[in-house]
Parts: C-alpha cells; structure tokens; sequence
C-alpha cells in the first residue's frame, strides 16, 4: 500500500492582533515524510501559527493550503486531515477518559469497539483509567489524552504545540514513537523552544517576535 | 466477516485514509454526541440547572408573596398582568442559564476541542437542543410554581401550551445564537442581555399578548393571528441562526 501524499504550503502569511503584528510573511512547505519544527522566542507567534494551521484562527494576510490527492483545502475545510496537539485544546473536566474518545469518535463518524478505546489508551500509557474523570488527571496524562483524541482520526497532518510538555520519560519515548510513525504516514509540525524536542523536526522555521 | 467489523478491522489498523476514504460523520449522530456531551456534563455538575431553579422560585416567590396579598381582595390580578409577571419570570430565568452553553466551552477553553472535531452545525443544533430541554424543564417548572401559588385560572389550556412551546423555543433559538457571538468577546456577561433583549422584544411581546388569551379563555380564532406570527418567529430565527452560526463559529 503506497503512502497517500499530502503537501502543506504557507504563503506569506501574517496574523496581526489589533495593532500588534505576531507573524509576518512566513513562508514554508512541507511534504508527507517531513517534520517542519517551529522555533522562536516565547512570543514569537509558534502557537498562534499552530492554531492558523489548525484552522482555529484566521491569518491576516496570505494563503494556507492543504493538497491532498489533488484537491486543495483551506485549513477550515480540512478538519478529517489534521490532529492539533497543544495547550490550546483543553478536556472536559466532567468527562471520563472513555466518553472523551466515544465523543471525537461520534464527531467524526468513526466506529469504535470498547476494545479499539482500550488499546487507543494502553498506547499512551492510560490503560485502565478509561472510567476516571479527566479533571482528576495530571497535567501529565492530560497531555497523553491529548495524543489519543488527535490521533482518533488517523490525520496524514499532525500539529504538536510542546509535544514533550509535562511528559515523563515514558511519555517522551511514547511521543518518539509516535513522531517516527507519522512521518512515515504524513507531515508534522512542530512548535517547540525544547532541545530535547529538536531532532523531531529535519525543516527548520525561525521565528523572531523582533523581525516578524 | 461482516463489512462492520472488515471497516473497523482497516480503521484499527493505523493506515492512513486518503481524504476521499475519510469516515464522514453524519450532522444527526454528530449532533446528538454534542448534546449528550453537555447533558452529561450539565448532569454531572448542576451549574445552569441550580442557577435557573433558584432564579425561576426565587422570582416566582417574590411575586406571590408580595402580590398574593391581593388574591385575597376585591380584586385578583388580571390575565394580563399574570401574563406579563410570568414572561418577565421565564426571560430572565432564560437570560441566566442560556448563555453557559457557548460561554462555558470558551472559558473552559473546550471549544478548541469542538472546533477541531466537530462540524460547525452540529455544534448549534447539539447546543440549541440542550438549550431547549433546559429551557422546556424550566418553563414546566416556573409555570406550575406560579400557577399554584398565584391560584391562577387558565380558560384555554391546549392554547397556552402551545403557545409556552412555541416562544420556549423562539428563546432557545435566538439566545443559542447571542450565546455564540457573546462567547468570542470579553466581556461575555454584559453583552448578553443589550443583545438578546430587542432581537426577543418581539417574541416576549406576543408570548404575553397570547398568553393572556389563554389565561381568558378566548378562542383559538382569536388567537389564530398571534400564533401563526409565533411560528414564524420560530421558523425566520431557526433559518437565520442556520445561517449565521457557521460564520460567528469560524470567525
């Protein structure tokens, strides 16, 4: 079975709140197989890319573009082939690990078997606390429920914000693992100021708050 | 092997799906998760529930206490005044619990979640349908309290049933959507009401006018004209908010 190709290109984009300019004309493509990683000052606009890429927030100016088999999606419209990893996606308190994955599943018209659920949580090290409510969760195996709902969908694109933050050393190996399998299947961005991060990435993006 | 278990079989199997293989969630299954997903939780944590209660007898208490004194009299309140005192009860009781539904998942920082997984429209109808529940519990709830303790007398009730079915959802419907757009700004809570207020004005003003004629007992032909402005109402802001949500959603 071949690979399917998906191809990410930014042009020019900038993102401006008010008077304030975050990005400025950032320019980069990115092919399957590929891991783009975003670097740059706290404040330098890493994460506010990550959510333009994700379609959570609109660019100012310039064009994103997700190509896939042919056609090409704004980011808006490419909700099935992108996964976002990131501070920004918080969980329900209320919800239990397991009615988390029942609910992105149901979103997404996916099947899903209580064992299928299972092994999405053994994957990432939270086998057996499907039933606990997330709110009594560490930061730490939040961060893994994170990976589980973003990976749900098998995205051929997958956004990490801090991919490592608040991980142990088995949560880091688990998060190796799981950028070595998406670069076979996919593309990666990556945003991080970690250097135990910076061998995830082979394309490298600068930011600087001063230049942008 | 049956096909359901042969697709779940390829699902499990971390291939990657071209984008025209893609599972497509269907709007109703969608819908529906978004519903449960904040009944659930609703259940779990009683924020709006305990807030509309409280509002919906603490006012309906107020009123009886202090105009139940002229039950006693010459002199009983008139079907409009019951009407009015009961639709200021119901907005405002709306106006405290209805906005959560958006404004919690922003606050919370749960709507990134929704944003990423779920289709804009069945976001709204999860939401405008856990509205509407909430708001069809607490229009049961401050109708009978205030029908019992004002001693009120209904002279059409197949008419006021309708017409508290129709205007609960005319206020589901619109204050989902003013919820939508107020959970983007800062300063959420104020904005509710100066927005919500002359896009309901309306609405409030036939709920009362019919509400009276039920509380008389007039005709349904002398309620006819009202009733049908009561649908249209309903049906002009359900197509509007259709419309709207998308674009207030992804802004």
């Amino acid at each position: 079975m071949t690979t399917p190709q998906i191809r990410l290109e930014l042009d020019r984009i900038s993102k401006s709140y008010g008077q304030r300019s975050v990005l400025h004309n950032i320019a980069a493509e990115v092919e399957t197989g590929e891991a783009l990683l975003v670097t740059g000052h706290n404040g330098s606009g890493k994460s506010t890319l990550l959510r333009l890429l994700a379609g959570l927030q609109r660019p100012t100016g310039g064009t994103i573009r997700y190509i896939a088999a042919g056609i090409t999606y704004s980011p808006l419209r490419a909700q099935g082939l992108v996964g976002l990893v990131g501070a920004d996606v918080q969980l329900y308190r209320e919800l239990t690990a397991d009615e988390h994955i029942d609910f992105v599943a149901r979103l997404r018209g996916l099947s899903l078997t209580p064992q299928l659920r299972n092994g999405e949580l053994e994957r990432v090290g939270l086998g057996g606390r499907g039933t606990e409510q997330v709110g009594g969760f560490s930061s730490g195996m939040v961060q893994r429920m994170r990976y589980v709902l973003a990976l749900l969908h098998r995205p051929p694109v997958l956004l990490l914000d801090e991919p490592t933050t608040n991980l142990d050393q088995e949560g880091i190996a688990m998060v190796d693992e799981i950028v070595a399998e998406q670069r076979q299947q996919g593309l990666l961005v990556i945003a991080t100021n970690d250097r135990r991060d910076l061998h995830y990435g082979d394309l490298v993006l600068t930011l600087d708050a001063h230049t942008n | 092997m049956t096909g359901a278990i042969c697709t779940t079989a390829i699902w499990f199997s971390r291939s990657m799906h071209t984008p025209t293989e893609r599972p497509q969630p269907t709007l109703a299954r969608a819908s529906w998760a978004v519903f449960q997903k904040d009944l659930r939780a609703e259940l779990r944590t009683r924020y709006a529930l305990n807030a509309l209660v409280m509002f919906a007898l603490a006012t309906v208490l107020m009123v009886s206490i202090n105009l139940g004194s002229q039950l006693l009299g010459s002199e009983p309140l008139t079907p409009l005044v019951n009407a009015v005192l009961l639709w200021i009860v119901l907005f405002f009781a709306a106006l405290t619990g209805m906005a959560r539904a958006f404004v919690q998942e922003e606050t919370a920082q749960t709507a990134a979640l929704l944003r990423l997984h779920a289709p804009p429209l069945a976001v709204l109808i999860g939401k405008w349908l856990f509205n509407t529940l909430l708001l069809a519990g607490l229009t049961i709830l401050t109708t009978l309290t205030f029908g019992l303790l004002m001693s009120l007398h209904v002279g059409n009730l197949p008419l006021l049933l309708v017409v508290l079915g129709l205007s609960s959802l005319g206020l589901a419907t619109t204050t989902t959507l003013i919820a939508a757009i107020i959970a983007q700004a800062n300063v959420r809570s104020a904005l509710f009401a100066p927005l919500a207020f002359p896009v309901l004005l309306p609405l409030l003003v036939i709920a009362v006018q019919t509400t009276d004629l039920a509380f008389s007992g007039a005709a349904w032909n002398q309620a006819l004209a009202n009733v049908q402005l009561l649908v249209a109402y309903v049906l002009l802001t359900a197509a509007s908010t259709m419309l709207l949500f998308p674009l207030v959603w992804e802004a």
